[in-house]
């Protein structure tokens, strides 16, 4: 899991400029990324942790925060 | 009102891809013509991943397959192909010539009933509509951007805009699930004459230096509650249709206060257009 977290933040630090944001922090709420990036998101986890996010996951709650994503990659590898 | 089924959309830059996206996304049939194949390509690569953008901010969220949407779409750098349309969206470049020979082709080529709408940033309506033989059928539907995203679409007719084209205007956006602001004929319209003026004169600031574009910005999200300020939007438009605009309401109006600012001048020369190109006032990771 702490491996899967690094991963995700490691591919956020190159949208904000700051790294000082927490794993359960609203990345969009915070106005840290636009909710425009969301689709850069489910490219990059896609990509990286060879998973198909379905229709069903297109959701923007999915990619709001570390915590969120995580959890999403987590019930994806698992099923 | 009879339904309109095909819908013709000329120009498949940022505006014409977004609208004929949300055309196919709500049932239309789309002919999307764009002079160049390499545009076409471009948004045919990038389409199914803009689709599941969209689902992803919808309330209601679509199974339909992004394939299926995609194949509503017909692609062409053959104008004639619009021969059938009932409807027409103009979305070129916001420049005259462009603007006259493309109005000028359409009246021929399309069929007599056929009404144009034009998606133009600040050209007026009534303009447009005197290229053709059919000034009555002509409108403007100023959409936003993201089309997709965006409720609402600012409605422009002009003094010669007939009942019936703003009846089936107003059916088609409610096909395409959209609310409409209808206003009258004016270089700008609402819309564009106040926001171009707000962008240029933030161009201004960070010009003069008075403050950076993240803190101009801030100024407007965090103490007017904007989502975003005018130097994000400015990038998310395009600087080049920012500039295209301001020329375009200086030529109409003469007034110095739409002059483009000379950094405004200098980003687009240099090639920083916002978004598009991955960099304007801010910077866009490809």
């Amino acid at each position: 899991m702490s491996d899967v977290k690094s991963k995700i933040r490691q591919f956020l630090t190159k949208y904000i400029e700051h790294n000082n944001f927490n794993d359960d922090d609203h990345l969009f709420e915070k106005g840290y990324v636009s909710s425009l990036l969301a689709m850069e998101m489910v490219v990059f986890v896609e990509a990286e942790f060879s998973i198909q996010v379905g229709n069903e996951d297109l959701n923007l709650d999915n990619f709001k925060s570390v915590d969120a994503i995580a959890g999403l990659i987590i019930k994806k590898t698992d099923n | 009102m009879m339904d309109i089924q095909t819908v013709g959309v000329i120009g498949a830059g940022v505006m014409g891809s977004s609208l004929a996206q949300t055309l196919a996304q709500t049932g239309h049939d789309v002919i999307l013509i764009d002079h160049q194949d390499e545009v076409l390509k471009a948004v045919k690569d990038n389409f199914i991943k803009n689709v599941r953008l969209q689902m992803m901010f919808s309330r209601e969220p679509s199974k339909e397959d992004p394939q299926d949407v995609l194949d509503r779409i017909m692609f062409s750098t053959d104008p004639s192909d619009l021969s059938g349309a009932r409807y027409v969206v103009e979305n070129v470049t916001e420049k005259w010539d462009i603007k006259e020979t493309i109005f000028k082709a359409l009246d021929e080529i399309c069929n007599k009933d056929c009404i144009f709408a034009s998606d133009t940033s600040a050209i007026p309506i009534q303009k447009l509509a005197m290229l053709t033989s059919r000034p009555d059928k002509v409108i403007g539907l100023h959409f936003m951007n993201p089309v997709t995203l965006k409720p609402a679409v600012e409605m422009i007719k002009s003094p010669l805009t007939s009942q019936e084209t703003i009846e089936v205007s107003q059916t088609l956006l409610r096909q395409m699930k959209k609310e409409w602001i209808m206003v009258n004929d004016s270089p700008g319209f609402v819309s564009n004459r106040v926001l171009m003026l707000t962008i240029n004169e933030a161009i201004f600031l960070v010009q003069e230096n008075v403050a950076s574009p993240k803190d101009i910005d801030r100024v407007f999200k965090s103490c007017f509650s904007y989502k975003m300020g005018p130097l994000e939007t400015g990038d998310l438009i395009g600087l080049d249709t920012i500039l295209l605009s301001l020329e375009v309401l200086y030529d109409h109006l003469k007034s110095p206060k739409f002059e483009p600012c000379p950094l405004l001048k200098e980003m687009v020369a240099k090639g920083d257009l916002g978004r598009k190109s991955g960099k304007g006032f801010f910077t866009y990771p490809a």
